[in-house]
């Protein structure tokens, strides 16, 4: 009774199987990109990815939120869990769990990609006995595999800067994979986005929820935008250059601002997101993604139900820096200015109470029309991971650092483009004269707040450490506070120390 | 020619011993001893035969006798059993006198069990035994408890011991709907426990066996027995003994008016509630019991019923447990053939209460109203705001308990039936076949109706939820024992070899989640089963030199399914030397026995937990329906890549111990001391990968090791024998240290450690910690400051690192839950027909975290937006403005001494001429605990004070009728 002991798994595939058949190719691809939504196969808990840590914080885009807005004067949080409020106080520390649980979390789609990138190369195609034609839809699902991997990677080095790299050349095996270096995983990213360029579907014709050629442009222009803090040599002119082809792509900005944040923003909004982070109340439940932007921003005397949800978990405001972004906070003219204010002090006293910041309405889980999403607990937005807003953003701010190939003239109709959807009339419209550098980082802040943009920009204008511009609660005091600047990358977690000697610490940490 | 023979059977005072069963070898001519034990064997063969007496509790009497026309009348005066050197050890795969033991095998046999209503196995032996620490989950109906042996030999694999019932190893992993299975086993049934301590005894049982194993073994029929009817009812009640303490209505009042804001203030209402006494209540109990046994013909059997029916002391929770068990055991050829067949059944009815109740209770505000104006809510009170319930606020805890019905059926069974057979041409030589069965299956509903403030989603919904699961295990043990004294050469040896075949199967259906009008809210989770699989093969040699030294070699070749290299091989050795015989102490009359042990042992381990079935092999794992993923207009059910460890393989636990058995004055002193180093290497630990090498991030694999070492000493002695009054006494000790030497694969492991221990407040907060050089489960806090007058200074902690910053960094580790040092003494003592006793037991050295206090205990806890939540007293000695959770000030000393019973009982004797035996007992469980523990209960195994359903005091009366 010896082979007995040979017991396969009942209700669970084996690798050696589940490539035979092509049907399960889309549900690993799905996965790929449920890896930014969902934190396990049972929706919302109960199989996780990765552990360690609470399977709703394990979210990539709730971590990813954390990590980008939190040391920002775009968000607070009250809460006291673990060294969450390390991030305000900026003093994280490399055994921080939701800096090692976001590490965890970026490195687990990086593998989860590679896996997916080795099982269907060409020859593996073949030898599973997949038809001629499915094979042409599979290496186009290898290019988008291999575009998320990037995409990824991409958020490694601007949060990480340098890190361990593995791709799917490396089997899955216990092994020290070597560090790469920032300015290296920088070529890499590029060489791989242009790589895939072609092998990519056109422009806005691949289904929703799926890359197309576009998401690979802005992401080299995203890349290229901060090529200057990734490898000390700017890039603008390739910045203008790839959000130019995005910009002419056919897609469109959105009719509607505040409904790209709602419930239904999957069908109001689809000519504008270039690829989004997908949310379902029933069918993609979790305690991170939306969920968390919408239920943790609720508390005091704010009604959950208005959201389209049960209750508030009382943790997200702003600070008085950022409100002040905005001449006008009813919303009566720029109507991104998306405040609750009723029984909010502007000023922050306590990090721990709700009441102190104001807090901020723009996530929803109400359709466009007013109605309820699908479930009250679970959230149906989707989370835009590119939009054609940034796009225009990045071209102006390209243009004006003084790279070439486009216009200033182009720049500031971009501009005016977004602000008039904004006022909803000309009436925000702002002259050449007024289009710097400085009004472009406070408009990226107004246009693309709460989702997680502003350590980026504030790096790439050099404020995020250092003394020239504080906030409320930089560097953890309520006045704000100089930071030191190796504070600009975050530190490699020990535990990924620990169990990769080949690693070496990032900078001061 | 036959006649017969009579005689009389006393105890080593004179006294008779009534119902001591005399027989005559080989035959199966038998006799019971009257009131006067007095007996008479008729139809006896004259010649030489040899009279055996015995009872219970008793040594077993050997009388050759020259049977004749007219035998004399035989006297057996039988030696009290109470030292049980000659008793016969259940070892693994076979038997052993007491005497013989090399390895460290620790036996609680009926009448040293603890006294008292229990309803799970393991509370029979409750500090009777040095080296294995049991402590009860709470005081919940079947609760169970967390047994260790020596200590963890592991940090994330299984703790627990194996546990073997009638040869049939237990599944340790308990069935959906059922906290504790180990309670679905009859404690009246059991007749003894064998505890196998260290790797000589255990590496017999080899993959299983580092946490070491515990052989429970169930009442049998005897040959040659009449018919013999016992009926066995105890009937309790159970007290609440304390209460968190918090603060009172008015006290409370004046807190929020003095801290609070006017809207708060505002909100405090005029009742005057106790929150805990609103969901706790004196509870009844009652457990009947009725056991038939004897011998019908040659077929000696048993079969036994029980009935329990518990009430929690948390309202709403109930245990109805029906049990039946039957034994037959007959032995065929002349006794070459003894087959033994039992079959245990229980069927398990659980009501649970909602443990979230013990901190609501805590947190509730006590000038609200338990029940408020209205029908909403089913009348309970509840906190609204805008008119409409105010999800935040804390939920009401007596309607957390009434209305949220989760209620459980658990049906096991485990069975086995054993043929041993002697060659008749070869008697030395037995083949012994053993076939065995473990059958559990578990379903619930967790109900919460729409209009309760736990389901109330907008006013619409209510919560239907229905699970079950099944396990199937089943069990193929044969092995050849030869055993042969060769006088020639003054040896013994005893050889045994065997195979054993084991497997496993868990399934686990998925069910849908439903609101009140039958709509599907949650989809149904995937269907899962999994099946796992050991074989083993394994054997043994004992060879006695002499009657004076005693050799023991065990080996076990062990393969699991759930590792690609499937075997793994854990050898023993064991030597015993029996100092008392030797000539320079054969004569001491004061010292009666001395014997010296040294095992060495590896044993094994790959228990990772249910769903860990395939832990090494590349995988796939479907996704459910409400973790789909869209893309365009369709949802897909996704496909993970799940982490897998291709070389994933055995922990290996090494084993030293040495130790010394002695007695004095003829055995009414005796006992032993152990000393024993356990280290565990290739340690399974849940540890993180190398980013981006795996597909998941932290993954069960081989790496590191951790060590245990320890003393263990037991002394058990009968100060006082008369005629009339005799006083028995237990005392035992054990020291246990435990250190993780290493968690990587990296050679420098600088990392802090593998956080653990969550507590209640915020999300993912942690505050213990698995350290390189710490022990486990080491408290991770802040060294608290404190002012001249002793107070601590809110948030000024030290910087224990001196970087001038309070960092996470300065976090420091101190103490453990482990306890450094358990004790326990018992007595009993019997004068005429009354007996009384009583067990004491105690931890030194375990640190408690008391996160109710922590969670609760600043003015910040009830400043919630439009609700208020009630503090610990704490609060007005540290006057904490905010939760300071990770402060050592909430890691107190748990050290306690607790009585765990205290029985006082009287026996009738025959009454009714002759026809029924009467016996009374009052027992009063848990009766004192000392502690400077703060909280209401120091001992809870993980060393967090939450949620913890506290342990009731409990007065029972019982009695035992035998007819």
């Amino acid at each position: 009774c010896t082979k007995d002991l040979d017991r396969t798994p009942i209700t669970e595939a084996t690798s050696a199987s589940v490539y035979k058949d092509f049907s399960n190719y889309k549900a690993i691809l799905a996965k790929l990109y449920g890896g930014f939504s969902v934190t396990g196969q049972v929706g919302p808990t109960g199989s996780p990815d990765i552990s360690g840590i609470d399977e709703g914080t394990s979210s990539y885009i709730r971590g990813y939120f954390q990590m980008q807005e939190l040391p920002t004067d775009e968000a607070v949080i009250g809460w006291n869990d673990g060294t969450l409020q390390d991030f305000h106080q900026m003093d994280w520390t490399p055994d921080d769990n939701f800096i090692n649980a976001m590490f965890s979390r970026l490195f687990y789609q990086i593998a989860q990609c590679n896996e997916f990138i080795r099982q269907t190369s060409d020859a593996n195609l073949s030898s599973n006995g997949i038809a001629e034609k499915d094979q042409a839809t599979a290496r186009t699902f290898r290019a988008e595999a291999r575009f998320l991997r990037a995409l990824t990677y991409y958020h490694a080095l601007d949060l990480f800067g340098s890190v361990p790299f593995v791709t799917d050349s490396n089997e899955v095996a216990y092994y020290y994979p070597n560090q790469i270096s920032r300015a290296d995983l920088f070529a890499y990213v590029e060489r791989e986005l242009k790589g895939i360029e072609e092998q990519m579907v056109d422009a806005h014709t691949n289904e929703y929820g799926r890359a197309d050629k576009a998401c690979v442009w802005a992401l080299l222009a995203k890349l290229y935008l901060n090529a200057t803090v990734y490898t000390g040599t700017d890039r603008y002119t390739d910045a203008i250059t790839y959000s130019s082809k995005v910009i002419n792509s056919g897609y469109t900005l959105a009719s509607s601002y505040a409904n790209m944040f709602k419930a239904d923003n999957n069908a109001t909004s689809q000519s504008e997101f270039l690829l989004t982070a997908n949310f379902d109340g029933t069918r993609t439940q979790t305690y991170g993604g939306t969920t968390y932007l919408v239920h943790a921003a609720i508390g005091g005397s704010m009604s959950a139900a208005a959201f389209g949800v049960n209750s508030g978990w009382g943790g997200l405001r702003t600070t008085s820096a950022f409100v002040n972004l905005f001449s006008d906070i009813s919303g009566a003219t720029d109507k991104r200015a998306m405040f609750y204010t009723e029984g909010q002090n502007k000023s922050i006293a306590d990090l721990g109470a709700f009441t102190d910041g104001y807090a901020i309405t723009k996530w929803s889980n109400k359709t466009s029309k007013g109605a309820d999403g699908s479930n009250s607990t679970f959230v149906d937005t989707d989370f835009p991971l590119m939009r054609l807003a940034e796009m225009y953003l990045t071209y102006a701010e390209a243009v004006l650092r003084g790279g070439s190939g486009g216009s200033t003239t182009a720049a500031l109709g971009y501009i005016n483009a977004l602000r008039e959807r904004a006022y909803g009339n000309t009436s925000g419209n702002i002259a050449a004269g007024e289009l710097n550098l400085k009004f472009l980082l406070e408009e990226r802040g107004r246009e693309l707040y709460w989702e997680g943009h502003r350590r980026t920009d504030l790096i790439r204008y050099g404020l995020f450490t250092g003394s020239t511009y504080v906030w409320p609660f930089k560097g953890g005091v309520a006045a704000g506070t100089a930071v030191a600047d190796f504070r600009t990358i975050y530190p490699l977690p020990t535990s990924a120390l620990v169990a990769n000697p080949n690693l070496k610490q990032n900078g001061d940490y | 020619q036959s006649g017969s023979i009579s005689g009389k059977v006393t105890d080593e005072t004179g006294q008779p011993i009534p119902g001591a069963t005399v027989f005559i070898k080989g035959t199966s001519k038998n006799a019971t001893a009257d009131a006067q034990g007095n007996f008479t064997i008729t139809g006896v063969a004259a010649g030489n035969i040899v009279v055996v007496a015995r009872i219970m509790g008793y040594e077993t009497f050997e009388l050759p006798v020259n049977a004749g026309n007219n035998t004399a009348p035989l006297t057996f005066q039988l030696k009290a059993d109470t030292k049980g050197l000659n008793e016969i050890v259940v070892v693994g795969y076979g038997t052993q006198k007491k005497s013989d033991l090399t390895g460290a095998i620790a036996v609680v046999s009926t009448k040293d069990f603890n006294k008292g209503p229990l309803s799970s196995p393991e509370q029979l032996i409750t500090g009777k035994v040095p080296g294995v620490q049991i402590t009860s989950n709470g005081g919940a109906p079947g609760s169970g408890s967390t047994i260790r042996v020596r200590g963890g030999a592991s940090l994330n694999a299984t703790n627990d011991p194996l546990i073997i019932v009638d040869g049939v190893p237990l599944d340790n992993n308990n069935v959906s709907g059922q906290s504790n299975g180990l309670s679905l086993i009859n404690p009246n049934d059991i007749e003894s426990f064998n505890v196998l301590k260290d790797a000589s005894a255990t590496a017999i049982y080899g993959s299983r066996a580092s946490n070491g194993v515990i052989i429970i073994t169930t009442k049998k029929g005897r040959l040659g027995d009449k018919f013999h009817v016992s009926f066995s009812s105890t009937n309790a009640v159970s007290k609440v003994t304390s209460y968190s303490p918090v603060l009172t209505a008015s006290e409370f009042t004046d807190v929020v008016k003095a801290h609070g804001t006017a809207a708060q203030v505002a909100l405090l209402g005029k009742a005057n509630t106790d929150w805990q006494k609103q969901i706790y209540q004196s509870a009844l109990s009652s457990d009947n019991n009725l056991a038939l046994s004897g011998s019908w013909k040659k077929l000696p059997y048993r079969i036994s019923m029980g009935y329990l029916n518990q009430d929690g002391i948390l309202k709403t929770s109930n245990l109805e447990r029906k049990s039946a068990s039957i034994n037959l055991s007959p032995s065929l050829f002349d006794d070459h053939l003894k087959i033994n067949m039992n079959v245990k059944g229980s069927i398990a009815d659980n009501r649970f209460a909602d443990q979230a109740a013990i901190n609501a209770a805590i947190a509730f505000d006590p000038t609200q109203p338990v029940r408020a104006n209205g029908k909403d809510f089913g009348g309970y009170y509840e906190w609204l705001y805008n008119g409409k319930l105010y999800d935040l606020g804390t939920k009401n805890p007596l309607a957390m308990l009434e209305q949220k019905v989760d209620k459980s059926q658990v049906k096991r069974s485990i069975g086995n039936i054993q043929f041993d057979y002697k060659f008749h041409f070869l008697p030395e030589l037995r083949a012994n076949l053993n076939l065995g069965y473990d059958y559990q299956k578990g379903e619930g509903n967790t109900n919460i109706p729409k209009y309760a403030a736990l389901a109330y989603y907008n006013g619409t919904g209510g919560s239907y939820k229905h699970y079950s699961q099944e396990m199937k295990n089943k069990l193929l043990d044969f092995y050849l024992n030869y055993a042969k004294d060769l006088k020639g050469i003054k040896s013994r040896v005893d050889v045994m070899a065997g195979y054993s075949y084991q497997d496993f199967i868990i399934a686990t259906p998925g069910y849908p989640v439903r609101d009140e009008a039958g709509d599907t809210t949650t989809a149904a989770g995937n269907y899962s089963e999994a099946q796992h699989t050991l074989v083993s093969f394994f054997g043994r040699l004992n060879y006695t030199f002499n009657d004076k030294y005693l050799l023991t070699f065990t080996m076990r070749r062990d393969g699991t399914s759930r590792f690609r290299q499937h075997w793994g091989s854990f050898p023993s050795v064991a030597f015993a030397w029996k100092l008392k015989d030797e000539a320079f102490l054969k004569n001491s009359r004061t010292l009666s026995d001395l014997k010296l042990r040294l095992g060495y042992g590896v044993t094994g381990q790959e228990n990772i937990g249910v769903g860990k079935e395939y832990a090494a092999l590349s995988r796939y794992t479907y996704g459910d329906a409400n973790s789909a993923y869209q893309l365009g207009d369709a949802f897909y059910k996704t496909l993970r890549a799940a982490g897998y460890d291709q070389n994933i393989k055995w922990e290996q636990t090494a084993t030293y111990n040495v130790a010394l058995d002695y007695g004095f004055l003829n055995n009414r002193i005796s006992g032993s001391v152990d000393f024993y180093y356990k280290k565990t290497t290739d340690l399974l630990a849940d540890v993180t990968t190398p980013a981006g090498t795996n597909l998941t991030n932290t993954l069960y694999t081989n790496i590191g090791s951790l060590e245990n070492r320890g003393v263990e000493f037991i002394i058990n002695a009968t100060p006082v024998e008369t005629k009339d009054f005799r006083w028995d006494a237990g005392f035992n000790i054990t020291y246990n240290k435990n250190k993780i030497l290493s968690l990587s694969k990296a050679k420098a492991d600088t990392s802090v450690g593998i956080a653990t221990g969550g507590i209640s407040g915020g999300t993912g907060n942690t505050v213990q910690i698995n350290s390189v050089g710490h022990q486990i489960n080491s408290f991770y806090v802040y060294k608290q400051v404190y002012d001249k007058s002793g107070n601590p200074i809110e948030g000024v902690y030290e910087d224990t690192n001196g970087d001038g910053a309070i960092t996470s960094a300065d976090k420091y580790r101190y103490k453990s839950s482990n306890p450094l040092v358990y004790l326990s003494f018992n007595s009993q003592f019997n004068y005429k027909k009354w007996n009384l006793g009583f067990s004491m037991r105690s931890n030194l050295g375990n640190y408690i975290y008391n996160n109710q206090a922590s969670n609760n205990g600043s003015y910040k806890t009830f400043q919630n937006s439009n609700y208020l939540a009630n503090l610990s007293r704490s609060v007005l000695s540290t006057k904490f403005a905010t939760t300071q959770y990770w402060s050592d000030y909430y890691v107190e000393n748990g050290s306690f001494l607790r009585m765990d019973y205290i029985n006082l009982g009287y026996d009738f004797g025959r009454l009714m001429h002759d026809k029924i035996g009467l016996r009374l007992n009052f027992n009063v469980q848990n009766v004192f605990v000392i502690t400077k523990y703060s909280g209401q209960d120091p001992e809870v195994f993980s060393g967090i004070d939450d949620k913890f359903y506290p342990r009731p005091r409990v007065y029972s009366l019982g009695v035992n009728l035998d007819f």
